[in-house]
């Protein structure tokens, strides 16, 4: 018995000594492994990795899950951007955005550019959706809007088009990561034409049988459901279609990606 | 454990000052234990950092500031995340590189188990078993560990924490696939086992808990019976045996 005790309490030591070790490992090591470049880029085999089993996974198209009216969330958060800055939108939101108008451009045959009004008169989808935040919470909505693989049509997206890329009026600060802050910027995104032309990727100018509110995205928002919350770009201008998402601001494809956000947002 | 084990010769009073070697462990089981290791360690971290971006759980479809949540938790502090400072980002590139790799690991554990009869042979409870179920915890009550004969098999607490904690890796995938809106797109009714989004984040978290106390118990369980013996048998495979004990 005695033994047993000497010998565990031996080993307590070990292991408590291997663990305080393994802790203090653990907070330089991870840190330092997280702002390397190499590691960085391993890590970016996961994303790859995720983005094609999806794609794979969601090859026939599937849609996400419509929920009933009753489902509906009483208050659904507003994140990022919740009322644009400057004197151009706040002009635009006293005009009730009357003149507010949608581009669609590059990579196109026949560059469109759509006012409220015009967009309200196509067809329409409505859905009942589930918004999923990178930070873990989840609200559902009802959006109405324009199908933008109907858009894109109208367009007429070139064969060298790849990606459709989303402009949008808000400029929205960073957050802390890597140590520090990070920069302010306009607020963009994209998406792989695959996305933009799903059925249920729409162009929102109403929520819950109501206008979008400004903390919502007024007067347009992305709507992507089968992507993290911030795919969705509110307070839209323009849509333009590119080969490449090199060259745009940062070149990672949108505002949070620029920041070290994935760009395929499906998980 | 392996066949050798179960065929060598009873550990005879002389040999006892020189303990039995067995070859305990296969390579694989070796290989995909320190994977798994290192993966939860890996995911653990970067899981807490990731819940420090909302740490509130919630129950249903749905959750978020105005909807009353089941539990606040505090915040995570920064020795137990991964990276240390608050990164979501940077999180969820670990967290998701570690879920790929433990799921490989653990599917090629599952595979080999399989055919190997690894799972039938060692971790199948025996009707024998679960007769010497409270004399089992009645041992480990009394940190008394098997000796001779009976250190050469899992006992039957250790075949059920194995099992469980098998099971718990499997649920952990399950709901964090759910947590993913296109995972939900092509397989619904994940949303459906789990009653909800939000429920399977909640579940995904009790999960993780459940396994760091198997980890916890598991690392008690090593330095109680021989920590030398037990990690050195995990790296290189050979275990000495605890000599018979004296009777009384």
């Amino acid at each position: 018995m005695i033994r047993v005790s000497r010998r565990a309490a031996l080993g307590a030591g070990i292991a408590g000594s291997g663990l305080a070790l393994a802790g203090c490992a653990k907070i330089i090591s991870a840190d330092k492994l997280t702002q390397s470049s190499a590691f960085e880029r391993v890590l970016a085999y996961a994303q790859v990795w995720t983005r094609e089993s999806q794609r794979f996974l969601l090859s026939g198209g599937a849609l996400a899950r419509e929920y009933p009216a009753s489902d509906i969330s009483a208050h659904f958060r507003a994140n990022g951007t919740v009322h644009p800055a400057g004197e151009a939108y706040a002009q635009a939101l006293a005009e009730g955005f009357a003149h507010w108008t949608l581009q669609i451009g590059g990579l196109v045959a026949r560059p469109l550019a759509l006012t409220l009004a015009e967009l309200r008169a196509l067809p329409a989808r409505t859905q009942v959706t589930r918004h999923d935040c990178v930070e873990g919470w989840s609200a559902i909505g009802g959006w109405t809007g324009a199908p933008l693989g109907l858009l894109l049509r109208a367009a007429g997206v070139l064969p060298s088009a790849k990606y459709a890329v989303f402009y949008c009026a808000d400029v929205l600060g960073g957050e802390p990561a890597k140590g520090g802050a990070q920069s302010p910027g306009q607020y963009y995104e994209s998406l792989a034409l695959v996305d933009a032309f799903h059925p249920q990727t729409i162009i929102a100018y109403a929520m819950n049988g109501r206008p979008l509110e400004v903390p919502h995205g007024a007067p347009l928002r992305l709507r992507v459901e089968r992507q993290l919350g911030y795919k969705h770009a509110k307070y839209l201008l323009q849509i333009q279609l590119v080969d490449s998402l090199a060259g745009i601001h940062g070149g990672a494809g949108g505002y949070w990606e620029d920041r070290g956000y994935d760009w395929y947002a499906g998980i | 454990m392996t066949a050798d084990a179960a065929t060598a010769a009873p550990a005879s009073p002389r040999a006892r000052a020189k303990p039995e070697l067995i070859y305990r462990h296969a390579l694989v089981v070796r290989l995909t234990h320190w994977i798994n290791a290192a993966s939860i360690f890996a995911l653990v971290g970067s899981g807490l950092n990731i819940l420090n971006a909302h740490p509130a759980l919630y129950w249903g479809l749905q959750g978020n500031d105005y909807a009353d949540p089941l539990a606040r938790l505090p915040a995570w502090p920064a020795w137990i995340t991964i990276p240390s400072y608050r990164d979501l980002a940077s999180a969820r590139h670990w967290h998701f590189m570690f879920a790929w790799i433990l799921v490989a690991s653990g599917l090629v554990y599952l595979a080999w188990s399989l055919v190997s009869r690894h799972g039938w042979r060692d971790l199948r409870p025996t009707l024998a078993d679960l007769r010497a179920i409270p004399r089992s915890i009645l041992d480990h009550a009394r940190l008394r560990h098997p000796h001779g004969e009976g250190a050469k098999r899992y006992n039957v607490l250790q075949k059920f924490a194995y099992l469980g904690v098998i099971a718990l890796i499997a649920g952990m995938a399950a709901t964090g696939l759910t947590l993913s809106p296109g995972v939900d797109a092509a397989a619904p009714w994940l949303l459906d086992l789990f009653g909800g989004r939000q429920s399977a984040r909640t579940l995904h978290f009790v999960f993780a808990s459940l396994i760091v106390l198997f980890v916890v118990v598991h690392l008690v369980e090593v330095v109680l019976a021989g920590p030398l013996n037990e990690v050195r048998s995990m790296i290189t495979g050979r275990y000495a045996v605890p000599p018979e004990r004296d009777a009384g």
